[in-house]
C-alpha cells in the first residue's frame, strides 16, 4: 500500500504547518455564476499565501451528469491512470470520462494529469451499504493503494480543481472562467515546505464535502487518533483533512445537524455554557463531554461546503480572521475585506462573527439550479431556526 | 561583493512640506510600489495625499513621521500606518486588522468600521473608528510621559478589548451596531489583564463581561470633561448628532491593581 | 506561615581570618550577613543565601566559604532535594515556581558526543599564529547567485551585517540586566566588530551611539519600539520565542520599572512590563510575514529582519515557514537558553536541545534549497568555543552568547536573576548593586572573552587545514559522533566515530 504522507508531508513532520487565504462566494438564489470575482478576490490576497498553493470548489458545475457522482483524480504518471481505470470499470458504470481541460500556462511547471469520471457504483458491487460509502471505498482505495493517484473530488455535480501555483494560475491552468457554479470556494496556500504537491493544495474533499482552512489545528494530535478510531486514515497528515473527517463523521455519518457540529468544533467556554439556561446548558455539556476530542483548539477559519449549503467558522477565541458580506444575492466569505468591497463594493451586509459563531449561508431548497437531491443533513427543527445567509 | 548595511538615518527630507494635495490612484499597485509613490511625493513637495481605489494594500503611511494628511478612499489593508509617527490619515471606507499597530503618534479617522487589534501597542496619537471593531481592540496599549493614545469606537468592541492594556483611554460610545451579526453574544474578556489606562464604555456590562482584574467608577469631572471632547470630536468628525450621549451614562473601567499578577509566583 | 524550607547552602566563617571589615555585610543584597556590634560578631542568616558567591570572592582575608547545605533528608532517588524544596514552596506560596538562568538538568549534551577532525598527512594544517585564519562573517539573506549589472538595484532587497567573529550577544533586556551590563555588552560588541542585542526593553538613551552593533527586538510588548529605535540598528529581531521559556510572555515587576526603565521602555513608572505570551499581530505563519515586512517597510528595506524562535518539536518545519516568509535570519534558541525570570517548570520542560534542532533547521533548508535566503544563528547555553565550532559546523551562521557572557562579566550562575538583586550588579537595577558593575572593565572581560574563543576557534580551523570560517560552516564531515544513538546520529547527520 501506498503512503500519501510521503507525498505530502516528506519530512514527516507532526503535520503539514501552512498558512494562508481564503474566499468563498455562495449564490443564494442557486444560480450559476462565473467564478470570475472569485479569482480576483483571492489574488488580491496575494501576500497571504506564497504561491505555493491553489485551489477552489466549485458547485453546480456539471448539472448534465447531476445523478453520477463527479469524480476528479489527479495522476502523477500515466501508468497509474490504467490502473485507476480499471479498478473504476470493475466496480462502476461510466457514463463519461475525459481529462480536465487545461490551457498552456507558463507559471505552472510539471503539471500532473488531471482527469474526470462521471460514474455510478455498479448493482452487484457492495450492495449492503449507500452509494455514498461505496464511493468512499473507492477513493480511499485510490488514495491508498495506487501508486501516484490521487483524488481531488468525488461529489455530485462538483469539483475540485487544485496544484502547485497561486490561485489565479491555478484558474487560468483549468479553465474555470469557463465553468458557471452557484458555490465557489477558494484558497491561496502559504505551506512552510516548498516539496508541495498538487494535491495538498486546499480545498480537501471527500464526497461533496470540502473544506478549506487558514490557520494550524493545535489540537491536531487528538482530533486524528479520535477519527482514527472510526475507520479515517488521515494519510495526508493535514489538519484540513482532519477538519473534513470531523464533518464528515458527525454531519454525515451520525447525522447530527451543522449547528451542533459547528459547536462541537468551537464550543462555548465552560463559563459560558454555566451561564446558559435549560436545556441549552445541558445539551452543551453533554456534547462537550462526548465530543471533547474533537474539540478544535488553536487558530483557524474554515469554510466547510457542501451541495446548497456553507458555513464559515473561527475558532473559540477567533484567532484568524474571517469576514463575511452579502451583496445582492451573493454571500461572500473572505479571509480580508478588501477582497470582498473588490469584487462587490456596494454591501447590503457585512459582519465579522466573534468567535465560534457561524456564518451559514443556504440556497433556497427548491431551486432547480441545483439538479441535485439534496439529502436532509440538517433536522427540521434546526432548519426551521435557519435562515438563508443568517447565522444560526 | 555584497553591500554594506547602510544605518544612516533619516529617509525623508525633515522639513514639513507646505505643498499641494497630492493625488494616487491605488488601483492594480502592490503596497510597495503605492508606499513608494507616496515617499515619492512628499519628497518632492505634496503637503497632503489623497489615495483613491485602495484595496487591501498594506503598510500605508507606516513609515512617515511627520505631521502630513492622508485622505485613503476604498478599503486599505493589514497594518494601517503601522509604527507612524505624526501622520494625520482619514479613511472613507472599512478598515482591516492591525489599525495604528504600534504607532507613536497622529491621528486616524475612520468613517467605518475596523478588523482586530485596532491600536496594538498604540504609545500615542488618536484613533477614531466610526462603527464597530474587531476582536482585542487596545490590546497592550500604553502610555508614557506626556503621550496618551485614545481610541475613540463608536459603535462597539469585540472580546478581549484592552487586554493587557497598560495606559491610555479607549471610550465605547456603544451607538447601534451596523450589522448586529457581529455580537451575537455580548463582547466578553473586556480589561482582561489591564494594569493601565481606563475604559469609558457607555452603558451597562455584567460582570462577566470584564476581566477580573478591572474595578468599575463613574467618571470624575475631569474624565467627564474628556468625554465631552470626544463626543464633540467624535460628532463632528463623522457629522452626527450625539446629543443624546452624555458622560454620565458612562461607566469607568480602571485596573484594579498596576500589578495583577502579584501573587503569581513563589518567590 | 512558618516556612519548612531548610537552607541552601551553609556560610562557614574562619574566625581568625576575619577582620571585621564588614565587606560582606556590605556586599550581599540578600542581607545574608549580619553585624553585631555590641558583641562584635558576625552572624550569617543563611536561610537567605543565595551561593553567588559575592562575599567569598570579595573578602580580602579569603575567611568566608560558602558550600551547599550537607543536610540530606532520606535518600530517594525519585523525590530529589528539588522536588521536596518545591512542593514546599508552593505549599507555602501557592504560586508558580520562578527561576533565572538557564536549564540546569543534566540534559544530554550533544557537544560532548562530537568530535572534531584535523589533518594528518594528506593535508596540512595551517598554523593560526603565522598564517591568515578569516573569522568574517556576514548575517543577512543572501541572492541565490551574483549577477553583476543587478548587484546595484537589489542592493536593498540583500543588505548584510558584517561581524569579524561568529560571536553574538544575545538578548538581554534592560530592565533584565543594569545599563552597566549593557554598556559593557554594547562596549565590547562594538569594539569587537560585533553586535549585541537589546532584547524587547528598548535601547537606553546612553547607549544610542552604539546602534550600529545592536540587534534590536520587536517583541510582543513592543517597549521602546518607535521609528528611531528600528532604524538605529544593525539588525531588527522579531522575538517569538526564547528557549528558557518557549510559548509564554515575559513579565518585569512594576518594582523593577524605576526611572531609567520606564523611559527606555517608554511606559510609567512603577507598572509591570508584561509581554503577551504571543504577538498579538502574529497568530500565523502569514503574520509572521506581514511583520516582517511591515519592519522592512518602516525601515525602508535597510535592515535585516531576524526571526528568533524557541528550540521546537517541529522547528524545522516552522524554520523554512519563516524563511519563506522573508526572514533574513533565523535564530534558533535551545532548551539550554538562559533568562531573567522564567517559570522552573517551563524552563527544564519545554522545547528541544539546540543541537538537534540547529542540525535539523540547517538540513531542511538545505533540503528546500532555500539555506542561503537567511543566515542562520544559534543560542542556548554555549559554553566554551569547542560547542561554537561545533554549532558551526553543524550548520549555523553565529552564535549568541547569553550566559557565558555573563560569567565573563561576573555572574556565578545563582539563578536569583528574577529576584531583581545581583550582588555582581549584572542582573539588577538597584543602583547600588548596579554600581559594582564598571562597564570598562566588564567591556574588557566580554572582549578578552570574544578575542580567546575567536582565537580557538582559529585554532581548530588551523587544525583541520582551512582558513576561513566558512570552510567549517555546515561542514560535517568534521564532526563525529561518540555514545550515540542512530537516531540521534541521523537527525545530527554526522557519522559515528570510525565510520
Amino acid at each position: 500500500m501506498k503512503n500519501l504522507r510521503t507525498f505530502n508531508n516528506p519530512y514527516r513532520d507532526d503535520k503539514v504547518f501552512e498558512g494562508c487565504a481564503i474566499f468563498a462566494l455562495l449564490n443564494q438564489a442557486g444560480k450559476n455564476v462565473s467564478g470570475e470575482p472569485v479569482f480576483r478576490a483571492i489574488a488580491n490576497m496575494r501576500n497571504r499565501g506564497n504561491g505555493l498553493g491553489g485551489g477552489f470548489a466549485v458547485y453546480g458545475i456539471y448539472p448534465e451528469y447531476a445523478e453520477h457522482y463527479a469524480l476528479h483524480v489527479m495522476y502523477d504518471d500515466p501508468a497509474a491512470r490504467e490502473e485507476v481505470e480499471c479498478y473504476l470499470k470493475d466496480r462502476f458504470d461510466i457514463a463519461e470520462e475525459e481529462e480536465v481541460p487545461t490551457r498552456k500556462t507558463p507559471a505552472v511547471s510539471h503539471p500532473p494529469q488531471v482527469f474526470r469520471y462521471f460514474l455510478k457504483p455498479r448493482a452487484g458491487w457492495m450492495d449492503d451499504v449507500t452509494e455514498d460509502e461505496r464511493m468512499i471505498r473507492a477513493v480511499m482505495d485510490i488514495n491508498t493503494g495506487i501508486k501516484d493517484a490521487f483524488v481531488f473530488s468525488s461529489g455530485k455535480n462538483m469539483g475540485v480543481f487544485k496544484g502547485v501555483g497561486h490561485p489565479e494560475t491555478m484558474a487560468e491552468y483549468f479553465r474555470l472562467d469557463e465553468y458557471r457554479g452557484y458555490l465557489w470556494t477558494a484558497h491561496s496556500r502559504f505551506p512552510t515546505n516548498s516539496r508541495a504537491w498538487w494535491g495538498g493544495a486546499h480545498p480537501f474533499s471527500i464526497l461533496d464535502w470540502t473544506v478549506i482552512h487558514n490557520g494550524e489545528v493545535s489540537s491536531y494530535g487528538i482530533n486524528r487518533r479520535y477519527l482514527e478510531m472510526f475507520g479515517y486514515a488521515c494519510t495526508l497528515e493535514t489538519d484540513t483533512e482532519v477538519l473534513a473527517y470531523i464533518v464528515d463523521l458527525l454531519a454525515r455519518r451520525q447525522r447530527l445537524p451543522m449547528s451542533l457540529v459547528t459547536k462541537i468544533m468551537a464550543p462555548p467556554l465552560w463559563e459560558e455554557i454555566e451561564r446558559m439556561k435549560e436545556p441549552e446548558r445541558s445539551e452543551l455539556i453533554k456534547l462537550r463531554q462526548v465530543y471533547g476530542s474533537l474539540l478544535v483548539n488553536g487558530p483557524f477559519a474554515v469554510v466547510i461546503a457542501h451541495h446548497g449549503e456553507m458555513i464559515g467558522l473561527n475558532d473559540r477565541i477567533r484567532l484568524r480572521p474571517m469576514t463575511a458580506g452579502i451583496g445582492g444575492e451573493n454571500l461572500y466569505i473572505s479571509s480580508e475585506e478588501a477582497s470582498i468591497r473588490l469584487v462587490c463594493p456596494e454591501l447590503d451586509e457585512f459582519w465579522s462573527p466573534q468567535g465560534g459563531d457561524p456564518i451559514v449561508g443556504k440556497v433556497k431548497l427548491e431551486t432547480p439550479a441545483l439538479h441535485v437531491p439534496v439529502r436532509p443533513l440538517v433536522s427540521d427543527e434546526d432548519r426551521a431556526g435557519l435562515k438563508v445567509g443568517g447565522l444560526i | 561583493m555584497l553591500p554594506e548595511i547602510n544605518s544612516q538615518l533619516p529617509i525623508l527630507n525633515p522639513q514639513p512640506p507646505t505643498g499641494e494635495v497630492a493625488q494616487v490612484d491605488a488601483r492594480g499597485l502592490d503596497y510597495r510600489e503605492l508606499n513608494r509613490r507616496v515617499d515619492d511625493l512628499l519628497a518632492s513637495g505634496a503637503g497632503e495625499i489623497e489615495i483613491r481605489g485602495v484595496h487591501g494594500q498594506r503598510y500605508i503611511a507606516s513609515r512617515i513621521r511627520r505631521p502630513v494628511n492622508f485622505r485613503i478612499h476604498g478599503t486599505p489593508g493589514n497594518d494601517l500606518a503601522a509604527f507612524s509617527d505624526g501622520v494625520r490619515l482619514e479613511v472613507f471606507g472599512d478598515a482591516q486588522d492591525g489599525v495604528g499597530n504600534t504607532m507613536n503618534s497622529g491621528e486616524i479617522i475612520v468613517h467605518g468600521r475596523a478588523g482586530d487589534i485596532v491600536g496594538m501597542g498604540m504609545r500615542g496619537g488618536r484613533i477614531f473608528i466610526r462603527d464597530e471593531v474587531g476582536y482585542r481592540t487596545a490590546i497592550h496599549m500604553k502610555e508614557y510621559r506626556e503621550q496618551r493614545p485614545v481610541i475613540v469606537i463608536g459603535v462597539m468592541g469585540q472580546d478581549f478589548l484592552g487586554e493587557y492594556m497598560a495606559g491610555g483611554v479607549v471610550v465605547i460610545l456603544n451607538l447601534p451596531p451596523r450589522n448586529p451579526k457581529s455580537f451575537s453574544r455580548p463582547p466578553a474578556f473586556i480589561g482582561t489583564g489591564i494594569h493601565g489606562g481606563k475604559i469609558f464604555f457607555r452603558g451597562k456590562l455584567e460582570p462577566y463581561q470584564t476581566g477580573k482584574e478591572v474595578g468599575f467608577d463613574c467618571p470624575d469631572e475631569k474624565e467627564k470633561e474628556l468625554l465631552n471632547g470626544i463626543i464633540r470630536d467624535y460628532s463632528n468628525y463623522f457629522s452626527q448628532n450625539l446629543d443624546h450621549v452624555i458622560p454620565d451614562d458612562f461607566l469607568k473601567l480602571y485596573p484594579k491593581n498596576l500589578r495583577p499578577y502579584g501573587r503569581l509566583y513563589a518567590y | 506561615m512558618k516556612s519548612y524550607l531548610p537552607a541552601e547552602f551553609i556560610i562557614e566563617r574562619n574566625e581568625d581570618r576575619c577582620i571585621r571589615c564588614l565587606a560582606c555585610v556590605r556586599q550581599c543584597g540578600f542581607e545574608t550577613h549580619v553585624y553585631d556590634a555590641e558583641e562584635d560578631s558576625l552572624l550569617s542568616k543563611e536561610e537567605l543565601c543565595v551561593g553567588c558567591l559575592r562575599c567569598v570572592t570579595i573578602c580580602p582575608t579569603r575567611a568566608l566559604t560558602v558550600r551547599t547545605n550537607p543536610s540530606e533528608p532520606r535518600p530517594n532517588a525519585n523525590w530529589t532535594r528539588e522536588h521536596l524544596r518545591d512542593v514546599a514552596r508552593q505549599a507555602e506560596s501557592g504560586g508558580v515556581i520562578l527561576t533565572g538562568s538557564g536549564n540546569d538538568k543534566p540534559i544530554r549534551s550533544y557537544w560532548d558526543h562530537l568530535y572534531l577532525n584535523a589533518s594528518q598527512v594528506t593535508n596540512p594544517s595551517i598554523d593560526p599564529l603565522r598564517e591568515p585564519m578569516e573569522l568574517r562573517t556576514y548575517l543577512g539573506k543572501k541572492p541565490d547567485t551574483f549577477n553583476p549589472g543587478d548587484a546595484k538595484t537589489r542592493e536593498s532587497e540583500c543588505s548584510n551585517v558584517r561581524i569579524e567573529t561568529p560571536l553574538l550577544f544575545s538578548a538581554m533586556s534592560f530592565g533584565a540586566i543594569s545599563l552597566q551590563a549593557m554598556q559593557s555588552l554594547a562596549q565590547a560588541a562594538s569594539e569587537y566588530g560585533t553586535l549585541f542585542n537589546t532584547g524587547e526593553g528598548g535601547l537606553p538613551s546612553e547607549l544610542v551611539d552604539y546602534g550600529k552593533s545592536a540587534i534590536v527586538q520587536c517583541a510582543s510588548g513592543r517597549f521602546g519600539v518607535n521609528w528611531e529605535y528600528l532604524n538605529n540598528s544593525a539588525i531588527v529581531e522579531i522575538k517569538i520565542g526564547q528557549g528558557a521559556k518557549p510559548g509564554i510572555g515575559g513579565h518585569l515587576p512594576g518594582e523593577k520599572v524605576l526611572a531609567k526603565v520606564a523611559e527606555t521602555r517608554m511606559i510609567p513608572m512603577g507598572t509591570d512590563a508584561l509581554s503577551p505570551a504571543p504577538q498579538h499581530d502574529i497568530y500565523s505563519i502569514e503574520d509572521l510575514s506581514m511583520l516582517i515586512y511591515a519592519l522592512k517597510e518602516a525601515t525602508n528595506y535597510r535592515k535585516p529582519i531576524s526571526v528568533k524562535i524557541a528550540a521546537v518539536h517541529n522547528a524545522a518545519a516552522i524554520a523554512t515557514g519563516m524563511v519563506r516568509a522573508g526572514a533574513d535570519m533565523i535564530v534558533i534558541d535551545g532548551i539550554r537558553g538562559g533568562t531573567g525570570a522564567a517559570p522552573k517548570l517551563i524552563r527544564d520542560h519545554v522545547g528541544i536541545p539546540i543541537e538537534l534542532a540547529l542540525a535539523a533547521v540547517d538540513s531542511r533548508l538545505r533540503e528546500e534549497g532555500i539555506r542561503n535566503w537567511a543566515s542562520l544563528v544559534a543560542a542556548g547555553g554555549f559554553r566554551s568555543a569547542a560547542d561554537v565550532i561545533k554549532a558551526i559546523a553543524l550548520g549555523a551562521d553565529a552564535v549568541y552568547l547569553g550566559t557565558a557572557a555573563l560569567v565573563a562579566m561576573g555572574c556565578t550562575i545563582c539563578q536569583k536573576c528574577y529576584t531583581g538583586i545581583c550582588n555582581w550588579g549584572i542582573c539588577t537595577n538597584r543602583p547600588e548593586l548596579a554600581k559594582r558593575l564598571n562597564p570598562d572593565v566588564a567591556a574588557r572581560r566580554l572582549e578578552n572573552l570574544l578575542r580567546a574563543w575567536s582565537l580557538e576557534i582559529k585554532e581548530i580551523l588551523g587544525g583541520m587545514g582551512v582558513n576561513a570560517i566558512e570552510s567549517l560552516r555546515g561542514n560535517r564531515l568534521q564532526l563525529r559522533g561518540v555514545g550515540l544513538e542512530e537516531w540521534e546520529l541521523r537527525v545530527l547527520g554526522v557519522k559515528g566515530a570510525g565510520e
